[in-house]
């Protein structure tokens, strides 16, 4: 595989639109495949992605979900206006959840979330400030291939 | 290799959305939250749930699954089937309990 420039893509996101939840991230995945970048880097994006863009339409009222993919990784930047993290380390815990019940009922809010982010990236930020909103930055490189 | 259309017909599936039907199951998953099923379910599983609204078509879309089996008489959600059928995601539907469904299936595919 060889990507000759920096591919980059942007999608917008509203808080509450779960019709259309996914699509940033599937149209993510199949550009990653038209790349042609490998089979486990495409599903754990995805699958990051995925998660990312839910917490999103389920906390925020809006953001955004970009990314860059060049010969050495994928990155997705994912910002919103939200209600922030009141604590991070809470947060990435396995069960632990914020989401009102209506979503629960949804199957959503079972409080892995972002541990399925964390499983799925190589590099993964989050800042935070309460009230203003949350910035994830989801890391995957691409390993190298033998023909290009 | 099982494909979705032998499920389909030999536990007698209502086929509410036939995406691709030739689709080879290799496994299946259960579960109603769609968290558990982005970690753990695997590629070309048939996903048994109690789920209905438009979120299963893209969870299957991600994870590469070969189709959604509703049960307990549920229905899909008109905004998902529409969802499917644009992405060519098979759902099937079933009177039957996700146990008695999951049995059957077992014994198919074990």
């Amino acid at each position: 595989m060889h990507i000759a420039d920096c591919i980059e893509g942007c999608f917008q996101l509203m808080g509450g639109d779960f019709t259309n939840a996914g699509r940033a991230s599937g149209d993510l995945k199949s550009m990653l495949a038209k790349l042609g970048v490998s089979q486990d880097v495409i599903r754990r994006a995805s699958i990051a992605a995925f998660e990312a863009e839910m917490n999103v339409i389920i906390h925020a009222v809006a953001g955004t979900m970009h990314y860059t993919v060049n010969n050495e990784e994928v990155k997705i930047i994912l910002t919103d206006m939200g209600p922030g993290i009141e604590s991070i380390e809470r947060a990435m815990q396995e069960g632990y959840s914020t989401a009102p019940d209506w979503v629960r009922e949804m199957g959503w809010g079972a409080g892995m979330g972002l541990p399925n982010i964390k499983r799925n990236s190589d590099n993964l930020k989050i800042d935070s400030v309460v009230g203003e909103g949350t910035t994830l930055e989801i890391i995957l490189y691409i390993r190298k291939e033998k023909t290009c | 290799m099982l494909k979705v259309s032998d499920i389909a017909g030999r536990l007698g599936l209502d086929i509410r959305v036939g995406g691709d039907l030739h689709t080879e199951v290799k496994g299946c998953y259960i579960s109603d939250l769609l968290s558990d099923v982005m970690a753990n379910a695997g590629d070309g599983d048939l996903w048994i749930t109690l789920q209905t609204h438009p979120n299963i078509v893209a969870v299957a879309v991600i994870k590469g699954l070969s189709g959604i089996i509703i049960t307990n008489g549920r229905s899909p959600e008109p905004d998902t089937v529409r969802k499917a059928e644009s992405e060519n995601v098979t759902i099937l539907t079933t009177v039957m309990t996700t146990f008695d469904t999951a049995g059957l299936l077992y014994n198919m595919i074990k």
